[in-house]
């Protein structure tokens, strides 16, 4: 069996690293040996931030080898076009419409991507693309913060693990007072995902 | 059933398992969270002690009390502890000495790559590398029973990629007897005094013992040579183990779990038994110099890069480009990603209490800054600039009088020395006593945030609680006048001119001024207020850019009398700490409750 790659990138405070946590934790109840590795930016906030998550068989490196990610899922989108050199021919692409400004941006020293840009150099490299409203979404059940749950969601339903299997590690992984809430949010990207 | 864990957390369960009692250590990235995962084991002491030689002492300390102890450190941290640790392989102890050291190849958040694989044989100590997860947790019993077998301290080197991945691990249970009060003390001073006279007999036991510990890596389990296809014999460890077991899935193995002193015989065993001997290894050629040494050639650093991580894919390459594998198993390159993106590289946050002194620093002119490490150095990047110099913790005041005796001042530059409230406990203070006590003539800061805010906020003596609950704080102004400082400023991080009044009044003066910038990061308060807001009348000036705010962006609304484009602040983002609204010239900053 081939290992499945994930590469999951952002920024900090998106939620990625709990988002890595749960498909680590989803792949070891499906019966895979899994390695999971964070790289987190230097800052505590607005970083940029990079998870590997592996499901083999015997999976060796933590680290997605180069040019071997059969999933990448990006929370933002400039974040989602500096890692498509990793990505497989093969591979699929799920990209929340998200942009957060880095400071050189904000305050005028770059240019963001257009959205031409975007589109062209994620067209070229997978054929499999998702473009989700993941912030839309999550705010639509009410918090914009569970946006990770969301694409989670999503991711879930490209896999033949049950749902079941991952809402009970979500369980696991949330505060009590929060359960309905990410329930709900990893539902709703999952249901998005139906006729796409 | 196995538990997914970080080597971190795995390290701190294998203390748990294996009966430690004592843990110390000082922060430092990817280390700190050994210590803070430990803290959930009620069994074991743990502190975030001033400094790693500080740190290291305790822990040899309570090792000659006669129970079981680690320490923790970052990478460069190892210098800092050197001249504890290197006694005590002399001495021995009365129960088991971990060093445990996080190294950081590709040098994600260091200051250097150094590999400290140099200092088992340099102090003369074993050392065990663990892999990944589970290895992590195992090896610290391992280090545990050796170090009391051999009476010598086990270096333990992690890294990066084992300390912050996470792989299954196999719990164990805690088998000891917390009750038990430590043997009494018997004075032994041909032990544990290290005088020349002591020492010099003890001398050639230390190069026995090492002698004898080679027969020990031949037969300990986590040495093993894993036959395979007999063309090439590959010895690797730590997690470069599993980065070239990808690639070569059926090749032999000489995996080490010890390597220090290294398996002669083992070493031996696998070139017999293959036609080539490679060895793969991050940064230095440590066991390829000494296979060479043993006579027996190997391929090593003539393929593989000396600096950076040796991942999958550098592994991959490196073979393919030295005809070991087929350039078809290389992954396909392609270059996909547009050219010039921007990058997002860290900035002070929202709120942070740092950026008050470098909008005031930038402005200044003639004025050689002399920094230090913690997230105030990144006033060092875009928009301040304002840092000369950043080395080692302390060295920002170190090397401020360092500019001072080299006669710079005569330039008519000034001097600026500028270390963090707990890298001025690490290292700053002894060279404060040194300024006060040559008559020193520079201005010197400490930036107060009441935290270690870089590695992940931990707390330091000048906070009021300890790692394990509520400590005794030290007042820095109160320790910079007993040491003889005589002019001593304060000043509030959050008033942009209380700052700015600080640092002209400390250059001015003649003689050594000491300034205090007091202010919590935000992190510790979390003290969000009402966010602010552009009014109409902003005039696209730019000022507030010059605070690096990732709250502050330049809108699409254009000025139509100057033609730029109008400031915008993040609703979400901005935690109300009032410093852009302070610098706006024309007060069109104003908070959200008010507007
Ligand atoms: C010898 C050594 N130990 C540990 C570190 C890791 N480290 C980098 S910055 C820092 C502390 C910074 O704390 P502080 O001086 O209070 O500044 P802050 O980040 O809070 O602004 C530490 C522990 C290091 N670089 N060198």
């Amino acid at each position: 069996m081939e290992t499945i790659n994930f590469l999951i990138t952002g920024v900090g405070g998106q939620g990625t690293v709990l988002a890595s946590e749960i498909m680590a934790a989803v792949g070891l109840a499906a019966g895979y040996d899994v390695k999971k590795s964070d790289l987190l930016g230097l800052s505590v906030r607005g970083g940029a931030v990079l998870g590997h998550v592996r499901w083999g068989e015997t999976v060796y490196s933590p680290i997605v080898p180069e040019g071997r990610v059969d999933y990448l899922v990006a929370f933002e989108q400039l974040e989602a076009l500096r890692h498509l050199g990793q990505v497989k021919s093969s591979g699929t692409i799920l990209v929340n419409q998200q942009k957060i400004y880095p400071v050189l941006v904000s305050s005028g020293l770059a240019e963001y991507p257009s959205d031409e840009v975007i589109e062209t150099s994620l067209n070229r490299t997978a054929k499999a693309i998702y473009k989700i409203p993941a912030v839309d979404l999550a705010l639509g059940i009410g918090n914009s913060k569970v946006l990770n749950i969301v694409l989670l969601g999503a991711l879930s339903s490209l896999f033949d693990i049950e749902a079941a299997v991952w809402e009970k590690v979500l369980e696991e992984r949330v505060p009590k007072k929060f359960t309905e809430l990410n329930i709900q949010a990893f539902r709703e990207g999952r249901n998005w995902m139906k006729g796409k | 059933m196995k538990k997914l864990m970080t080597g971190n957390e795995a390290l701190a369960r294998g203390a748990y398992e294996a009966g430690v009692k004592a843990a110390t250590g000082y922060p430092g990235t990817p280390s700190s969270e050994i210590l803070e995962n430990i803290v959930q084991y009620k069994e074991i002491y743990a502190e975030w002690s001033t400094n790693e030689k500080t740190a290291t002492e305790a822990a040899i300390g309570a090792a000659y009390a006669g129970r079981r102890a680690i320490t923790t450190m970052k990478q460069v941290g190892m210098n800092v502890a050197a001249d504890a640790f290197f006694f005590a392989v002399y001495t021995g102890m009365r129960a088991g000495l971990m060093i445990i050291v996080a190294d950081d190849p590709g040098m994600f958040s260091s200051q250097n790559e150094q590999d400290n694989r140099h200092y088992a044989p340099f102090a003369k100590m074993p050392m065990l590398e663990p892999a990944d997860s589970q290895e992590a947790k195992d090896f610290v019993k391992i280090a545990m029973e050796m170090s009391e077998e051999w009476d010598v301290p086990v270096l333990y080197r992690t890294c990066m990629r084992v300390a912050h991945s996470a792989s299954p691990v196999e719990l164990g249970e805690r088998n000891w007897d917390d009750e038990k009060i430590p043997e009494k003390w018997v004075r032994n001073q041909e032990k544990y005094v290290c005088s020349a006279m002591f020492a010099q007999k003890k001398r050639p036991m230390i190069e026995e013992r090492l002698i004898k510990l080679v027969e020990t890596s031949n037969k300990i389990a986590i040495n093993r040579l894993e036959w395979g296809d007999r063309k090439l014999g590959i010895i690797a460890s730590g997690p470069v183990y599993h980065y070239a077991r990808e690639i070569f899935p059926d090749a032999t193995f000489l995996k080490l779990g010890m390597t220090y002193p290294l398996p002669e015989g083992l070493i031996r065993e696998l070139a017999a038994g293959v036609e080539k001997v490679m060895v793969i290894e991050e940064l230095d050629p440590f066991i390829e110099q000494q296979v060479k040494a043993m006579g027996i050639d190997c391929i090593g650093k003539d393929i593989f890069p000396r600096y950076g991580e040796l991942l999958t894919g550098d592994i991959e390459k490196a073979c393919a480009k030295a005809g070991i594998i087929p350039w078809e198993k290389v992954a396909e390159q392609r270059a996909l990603t547009p050219q010039g993106l921007p990058g997002r590289s860290p900035v002070l946050c929202p709120g942070c209490p740092h950026r008050s002194t470098f909008f005031n620093l930038a402005k200044i002119k003639d004025l050689i800054i002399v920094s230090d490490i913690g997230c105030y150095n990144l006033g060092a990047l875009a928009p301040f600039h304002a840092t000369d110099f950043m080395g080692s913790m302390g060295a920002g005041f170190g090397v401020a009088h360092g500019f001072e005796i080299g006669g710079i001042e005569k330039t008519g530059q000034k001097i600026i020395g500028i270390v963090g409230d707990s890298t001025f406990f690490h290292n700053g203070v002894t060279p404060l006593l040194n300024m006060v006590h040559n008559g020193s003539n520079v201005t010197l800061m400490v930036l107060d945030n009441s935290t270690t805010a870089m590695t992940g906020h931990q707390d330091h003596p000048g906070t009021e609680n300890t790692l394990e609950g509520k400590g005794k704080r030290v007042d820095i102004e109160k320790l910079v006048r007993a040491i003889g400082v005589e002019h001593v400023l304060k000043a509030n991080a959050f008033d942009v001119k209380s700052v700015d009044a600080a640092i002209k009044e400390g250059l001015n003066h003649e003689g050594l001024s000491f300034i205090i910038v007091e202010g919590p990061c935000f992190f510790v308060g979390k003290n969000t207020k009402p966010a602010f807001t552009v009014t109409q009348d902003c005039n696209g000036c730019g000022t507030c850019f010059k605070l690096g705010c990732s709250a502050i962006a330049r809108s699409e609304i254009v000025d139509e009398k100057t033609g730029r484009k109008k400031s915008s602040i993040d609703p979400v983002l901005c935690v109300g700490c009032t410093i852009c609204a302070q610098v706006c010239p024309r007060k069109a900053i104003v908070s959200t409750q008010a507007a």
